[in-house]
Parts: structure tokens; C-alpha cells; sequence
């Protein structure tokens, strides 16, 4: 209940900026009204400080530090467009998407347009950068996993662990390029301790992981998030009162997802408030 | 006991807690997003008992699991009480100050020595007693419960059991500490707050309290009934006795989910005219004279819901209803003109304005701060109310705001109606899963990865005794009734218990077996404890009730 207002005062871009003690630069920014690009944070997760993509200058710090995971401090003197903050920025996102398919991104996209960031330039005639290349694993009727998009953020492994959900169901396994987010002992996603929260698609900030729906109208041709409608409601499956943003086109419910800002849910929900709408559908209602 | 009944404490509370008994909740599976604050509380240090006759997937999460016999929550909390009081642990400033009958309470709980209990509930005595002392020395601690509690004959003891520990102690009026009831559908605590209850006016306003009859007399434009009409359970009753010729159902299934379901059924077929609105055809809709078709209320149909922690959320309509299906708002108010009194055409807004001149405790919630403050916890008695986090801080008040102190009840263990016998020796519960909900009709309709079915968990040493062997067809038999199923040898059953979940009736009809002894004071049936004998299915027998279909891909119709 108990919260101590100790304030700190520190620069950013030129400009004084006070927060109370505790607050990260990334949040900082964020009330001096400065926009910083990121991939691993989220509002409802701890900053697992992987990502490198929200860097900023320090004045005295030798490395550039990510904003989302270091506090701010009495006195400190950030800069956030900085050469070599945007030298770096552009890098990252080059690199991430010179090995991922960031198409479905669509936060980044914008970042990469700021930074002038062009992936292809790493592609020669006689060197092609490497790309994951693995078909969709599709293991049931909810979830999709596409590899060739996944930035291991590590987004869906706080959600479905200490961060939420507490069930570890996945975790990164395998080492370097390797490396992949997995189930245990990489088990179809039915057999594993998955419970189809579908909190790490909440979370995903490329479409690696996927409602199955949303990945078949996608592969239909179907998908118009322009011509989509959000409407906040309350899930009817139980008391707890989660709020559902049902997100609709033509009509009909084509995903389900939860503010993040909510008292509540925090953007988490379970199985049922997720997936369980389709009843709601024509032609299963007449 | 306190007045108007509401889960006291926020969400958030239980983050910030010291210690936790889950008691008779399974929250991981029934109320997960609920379950995370609770394990933030528990990141956050909080020690939590689960008190369940079965080691649940909540029980997991919990410092000690403490799985009593079914039906034995009084003598374990009269247990945990006595020992507070032998121990010195109860408040005996609060207890003066804030409550009364406290005397009678520790006479009547005299009996329930640690030794006793153990022998009733089959809890060590041990684990009896780090729960009273870990309870009564915290500085904040909080009691869940469900249905675990409120399914039995003898419900509102059993609750009142529980309430007693919170006076014992002082652990209700304050931040942290509280008495949590978990709601199992999104407004059934907003349904008992707007008067769908048969003693109460909206804001738990009593209908035999002449005053508030006549500002609602006097709102309405009409006389109204000034003697409490009747529940679900005495409904039936009423209907057996052919008192009750016809019955207007909305968005209930009882000829699913009532105990001991085919008799239930006869007596729905016996009406003269059974009308039924609803979302789907379900088997109640099936059996009715006249099918109303209406709206999805959370996706189709603009209002408010009430959640576990008394806040008031809007609903919105995201999609249009299919065919002829409408708003049950405007249904009703349809049915209401066609049987000659005047209702207009009143939107949601105006009948939620209506409610707030009538009900002080949402008085302050106006649409516009519904809106802009994303909800509203009641009681909010005008528009510069924040609206309560947590209920009965009256209780901490020097003249406790002029009310009288509340009140120890006493409660004595009775356990459930119907005993084990040589018949039916075997004990049945039954309970929720994770990706189901109630009689399927909702949850049928999207394709789980993790559905299970149906089937009864058995433990195995009853398993190896009775030479059943896991996924093994059985006839499972109640006094009432028997029914085909499979049998899951699970070693989270204790010895002597099975368990069943209702989601999914056309498979397995649980509720021919449960038993419909209810309590008097709530109207709920004692779904919690019937008596069972299970049998395997030999080749002689005629095969009944072989399901055909795969649950997961069946329709919604069930």
C-alpha cells in the first residue's frame, strides 16, 4: 500500500525530468514524452533485458544501457537520439530482421522506417544471411508457432512463468542460432504442461506464436485489421470479472485479447476467456 | 451476518496478505486470473493452506494441503477455532468491541478438541493446529472459498464457520484481511445485488422491511408481494406439489444441472407451460413450450456486470444476434407490454439510472464514471465516492457507525446427508476444469486441446481393490441413479473419494447420481457428497450410454 515518493531529477535530451525513485529511463522517456522502440518490455512483465533495442546513452557509462532495465538516477544525463543511440538502434533492428521475419511486427516497422534500417543490405549475391526456415508447427486446433519469427524476447517465457501464469511450460532451449523457444523436452504442445492461457500470444510482439484463427485467415487472405472493430466487455466464464477486447470484422469475433492496464487481468486471461467465444458464432448459433 | 453480502475484500488484497486458506476452491481451474493476484501474493511471501478433499492443482501452489472428508469443514473450523482460543491467539479487544456472542461460540466449540477433529475431518492434528496459529498470529490473512463450502446441505453453516474465524481474530474490515467468496459466473454476485433474490429488493433491501416495500411500491407503481418469494430448490419442491403449473426460465439449464436430474426432468415435463430464453438450445430449451431466442449478454447486449470484488463493469455489444434472437431487456420488457403493464422501451442506461435512485449502495456509480473509470466497486453512495475497496471497516470503528456488534454463530458438525454404506460405499464430489464450464453448453463449442472428458477420478488402492484398471468403462451407481463412465486412476484422490466433473451431461449424466438434499437457508443442493458404488462393466451387461461422440468436437447444444 505503502509507496515512497522520493524523487529523483535527472536529464534527458536537454531536458530536466523528475520521477519518483525507482522508475526505469524507459518509463522516464515515457513521461518527458519521449517515444523508445522495444521489443522484450511490457507493461506487465518484468524486463528480462534482452532485446537491446531500447539503448540509450548514459553520460559516464562507457556501454549503452537499456532503458528498460536500469533505474533512473539523481543527476543523470541521457541522450536518446544520439549518433550512436541511433547507430545502434538501426543495427539491432537490421540484424534482428535480417534473420526473422518481422512482417507482422508491425510496432517495428515504424522504428525501422525512423532508423533507416534495411535488413536486405546484409543479403549478397554470394552471402545470404541465415534464416531459421521451419514450417508453422500447428499441434492443435488453438495455437500456432512459427520459428521464422520468433526474436526470442523472451515475452511468452515471463507470461507462462514467474510473470504470470506460473505454469513453465516453455523455456529457451539450445544455444546461439539454435536456440529456440521450447516445450519440455520439445513435446507437442498438447502433451507439454501448457494449459492454452494463450498469455504468451498476448505478449508475442511478432506473431510467433499465434491464434490459430487469426494465422488461418492470414493464410486465406482473410485478415483485414484495418476493417477490425475493438470492443472492451466482461468475460462470462466465471466471477473474477476479466475484461475481453473482443476484436471483430465482418461481424463476427475474430480475436480475443485483455488490456494490459487492467486492474484485473493485466492483459492475462485463461483458457476459456480466450478461446472460449466461439459458441457465440453463427453457424453454431442459428 | 454482516448485512449485504459481498466478497469484503479487493483483488489486490490478497497480493499484499500474509496468509491464505483456500478453502473448498479449486481458484487455479475455476478463477485463474484470480488465482494470479493470488500468487503474487504468494511471490510476495504469503504462506496458504488449501483446505479441499482433494489435492488440487491450487493445492499444489499451497505451503499444506489439508484434504478432510467431504462434508467435515465445520469441525475443522470449530478446530481451528477452539485452538486459536485455547492458544490465546483470538483478538479479545475486537472480540469486545466489535462483536458479540462470543462466549456461546467458545462453549460450543469446547468439544472440538485437535484429537476430535482429526478423528472427523482425518486432518493430522498437527496440520490442525500450524493452520490456527499461522492464521490467528499473521498481522493480514484472508479466507477463499467456493463451492466446496456452499454445496452442501448445510451451506450457510458451513460459511458461517468460516466467518467466525475472521471475528476470532479480527481478520475482516481491515486492508489484507478479509472473506472472500469467488463467484462462479460473471453476474452472480450482480444478480443477488439487483434483487434476483427471493427476500431481497436491488441493494439487498429487505422485502419484509415495510419501509423499503414502500419506496419501491411507490417506484414501481404497483403493490408488490411483501413475504419472500421462492428459490430454484423450493421451486421444484412447488412444482412436485403441482403448485407451480408453469415456469419462465432465462439463461438456466436445469435439466442439466439440477441434483438428481431425472426427477428433475419429470417434474419440468409435468408443466403446463415451461417458456425458456436462451442464447442456445439447451436441453431446457429443448423440453419448453416456447423457446425465446436472446442475445449473448457479454458480447451482444449492452449492460453492467458485477464481479467477485463488487465492481460494476460494462458490458458492450461487440457483434449483432443472430436470426431473431434480442436483448433479454428488451425481451422482458416486450413480455411485460403484451401482459398489460406499460414498461416503455427503456435502454440499459435508463434502467441503471432507475437502480441507482433506488439502491444507495450504487447510488455514485452514474454510466458516465462506468465508463471513464472502467468500474466501480460497490458501496458507492454518490458521485465524489471512489467507491469500497474493501467491506465492514465499520467493525474498527470507536461506535462502530452506530451499529449493533456483529455475531458468533454457533455451528456444529453434521456431515453429509447421505452416509457411506455397504451399498454405496464409495464417496462422490464433484467439481469444475480448467477449459470447461458448467453443463457445457458454452465451452462445447470450441475445440480444447487439454478437455479430458468425462470420466471419475478414482484413487488407486480403491482402483487395485475393486480390479479397475485406468480407462476402464465402469457403471458408477447412487442411491438415485447410475451412469456409464470411465474410470482415471489419479493418486491426488484420497482413499475412499471419487470425483467428476458436470460439463459434459450428454456423455455422462453426473447429476443422475447427486444428491438434492438442500439447505434450508441458501437453497443449494449438497452437489459436494453423494453415496457411490462402482462396478465393471462386464461383457453381459447391455452397454448404456456409450458415447458416440468426441467430446471436444461436439456441438454447443449441450
Amino acid at each position: 500500500m505503502t509507496v515512497t515518493e522520493v524523487s529523483v531529477n535527472l536529464t534527458i535530451n536537454g531536458q530536466a525530468v523528475s520521477v519518483p525513485e525507482g522508475t526505469s529511463i524507459h518509463k522516464a522517456c515515457e513521461s518527458a514524452g519521449i517515444e523508445t522502440p522495444t521489443l522484450c518490455w511490457a507493461e506487465n512483465l518484468t524486463p528480462v533485458n534482452v532485446c537491446r533495442v531500447c539503448v540509450v546513452e548514459v553520460e559516464g557509462s562507457r556501454a549503452l544501457v537499456p532503458s528498460c532495465a536500469r533505474a533512473a538516477e539523481d543527476e543523470m544525463v541521457v541522450q536518446t537520439d544520439s549518433p550512436r543511440v541511433r547507430h545502434s538502434r538501426k543495427m539491432v533492428l537490421e540484424f534482428l530482421g535480417s534473420s526473422v521475419d518481422l512482417s507482422q511486427a508491425t510496432e517495428l516497422a515504424e522504428w525501422m522506417r525512423h532508423y533507416g534500417a534495411d535488413p536486405d543490405r546484409y543479403d549478397q549475391p554470394d552471402l545470404v544471411a541465415e534464416r531459421i526456415s521451419e514450417e508453422p508447427k500447428i499441434q492443435d486446433d488453438l495455437y500456432i508457432r512459427d520459428y521464422d519469427k520468433c526474436v526470442l524476447c523472451y515475452k511468452c517465457v515471463e507470461a507462462c512463468g514467474d510473470d504470470a501464469q506460473h505454469t513453465y511450460a516453455i523455456a529457451v532451449s539450445g544455444r546461439g542460432f539454435g536456440a529456440r523457444i521450447s516445450t519440455e523436452f520439445d513435446t507437442v504442445l498438447p502433451d507439454s504442461a501448457c494449459v492454452y492461457c494463450g498469455n504468451c500470444i498476448g505478449v508475442c510482439p511478432t506473431g510467433a506464436i499465434q491464434f490459430k484463427t487469426e494465422f488461418d485467415m492470414r493464410a486465406a487472405g482473410e485478415w483485414r485489421p484495418d476493417e477490425q472493430d475493438v470492443t472492451t466487455t466482461v468475460c462470462s466464464f466465471c466471477g473474477v470479472g476479466c475484461n475481453l477486447e473482443l476484436h471483430t470484422q465482418d461481424d463476427r469475433i475474430v480475436k480475443v485479447t485483455s488490456p494490459a492496464d487492467h486492474s484485473v487481468t493485466h492483459g492475462h486471461l485463461c483458457i476459456k476467456g480466450r478461446f472460449g467465444w466461439q459458441y457465440v458464432q453463427p453457424p453454431t448459433r442459428k | 451476518m454482516f448485512g449485504a453480502g459481498g466478497g469484503t475484500s479487493s483483488y489486490t488484497e490478497v497480493e499484499e496478505t500474509d496468509v491464505v486458506l483456500l478453502w473448498g476452491s479449486n481458484a487455479r481451474e475455476a478463477h485463474p486470473i484470480y488465482f494470479h493476484h493470488l500468487l503474487k501474493g504468494l511471490d510476495n511471501g504469503a504462506k496458504m493452506y488449501s483446505v479441499d478433499p482433494r489435492r488440487t492443482s491450487s493445492s499444489k501452489f499451497a505451503d499444506a494441503w489439508l484434504g478432510l472428508n467431504v462434508g467435515t469443514d465445520i469441525a475443522l473450523a470449530n478446530a481451528v477455532g477452539r485452538e486459536i482460543i485455547a492458544a490465546g491467539l483470538h483478538d479479545t479487544d475486537f472480540i469486545a468491541h466489535s462483536t458479540q456472542g462470543f462466549e456461546d461460540y467458545k462453549a460450543a466449540v469446547e468439544q472440538y478438541t485437535l484429537d476430535n477433529a482429526e478423528e472427523i475431518t482425518g486432518v493430522p492434528a498437527h496440520a490442525i493446529r500450524e493452520l490456527a496459529h499461522d492464521y490467528a498470529g499473521a498481522d493480514t490473512a484472508q479466507i477463499l472459498w467456493t463451492l466446496g463450502i456452499t454445496e452442501h446441505h448445510n451451506a450457510v453453516e458451513n460459511v458461517l464457520s468460516l466467518c467466525n474465524l475472521a471475528l476470532l481474530t479480527g481478520h475482516v474490515g481491515r486492508w489484507g484481511s478479509g472473506l472472500v467468496p469467488l463467484r462462479g459466473q460473471n453476474n452472480v454476485q450482480g444478480g443477488g445485488d439487483m434483487g434476483a433474490l427471493p427476500n431481497k429488493f436491488p441493494g439487498f433491501q429487505d422485502v419484509e422491511d415495510p419501509v423499503a416495500l414502500a419506496k419501491f411500491e411507490a417506484a414501481y407503481h404497483m403493490s408488490l408481494p411483501n413475504k419472500p418469494g421462492l428459490h430454484l430448490t423450493l421451486m421444484f419442491e412447488a412444482m412436485e406439489r403441482g403448485e407451480i403449473k408453469g415456469l419462465y426460465v432465462i439463461g438456466e439449464n436445469p435439466a442439466d444441472s439440477e441434483a438428481d436430474v431425472a426427477h428433475a426432468r419429470k417434474l419440468l415435463d409435468g408443466l403446463d407451460i415451461l417458456v425458456v430464453q436462451d442464447i442456445l438450445m439447451t436441453r431446457t430449451a429443448e423440453m419448453a413450450d416456447v423457446v425465446l431466442p436472446a442475445a449473448v449478454g457479454w458480447a451482444e447486449s449492452e449492460g453492467t456486470v458485477t464481479s467477485s470484488e463488487r465492481r460494476v463493469q460494462r458490458v458492450r455489444a461487440a457483434v449483432s444476434p443472430p436470426g431473431e434472437a434480442r436483448c433479454d431487456t428488451d425481451i422482458i420488457g416486450d413480455l411485460a407490454n403484451r401482459l398489460g403493464v406499460d414498461w416503455g422501451t427503456p435502454t440499459p442506461q435508463d434502467l441503471w439510472d432507475e437502480l441507482r435512485s433506488l439502491s444507495p449502495l450504487h447510488a455514485g456509480m452514474s454510466w458516465e464514471r462506468l465508463e471513464s473509470e472502467g468500474g466501480l466497486q460497490w458501496p458507492c453512495t454518490d458521485l465524489d465516492d471512489p467507491g469500497s475497496t474493501f467491506l465492514h471497516g465499520w467493525l474498527w470503528a470507536d461506535d462502530l457507525e452506530g451499529r449493533d456488534p456483529a455475531p458468533f454463530s454457533v455451528c456444529h458438525h453434521e456431515g453429509p446427508k447421505e452416509q457411506l454404506s455397504d451399498e454405496f460405499p464409495l464417496r462422490l464430489t464433484t467439481g469444475r476444469a480448467l477449459d470447461s464450464y458448467n453443463t457445457g453448453v458454452q465451452t462445447g463449442g470450441y475445440a480444447s486441446p487439454i478437455r479430458y472428458g468425462a470420466g471419475i477420478d478414482v484413487n488407486p488402492a480403491d482402483a487395485e481393490r475393486l480390479g479397475l484398471s485406468d480407462g476402464e468403462r465402469v457403471r458408477v451407481f447412487s442411491p438415485r441413479g447410475s451412469v456409464e463412465t470411465s474410470v482415471r486412476i489419479q493418486p491426488d484422490i484420497p482413499k475412499g473419494l471419487t470425483f467428476t466433473t458436470f460439463h459434459f451431461p450428454e456423455l455422462v449424466d453426473v447429476n443422475q447420481l447427486t444428491n438434492p438434499e438442500w439447505d434450508p437457508r441458501s437453497g443449494t443442493a449438497e452437489f459436494k457428497a453423494a453415496a457411490v458404488r462402482i462396478e465393471p462393466i462386464t461383457k453381459e451387461q447391455p452397454e448404456q450410454l456409450t458415447p458416440s461422440t468426441d467430446p471436444a468436437t461436439k456441438s454447443a447444444n449441450g
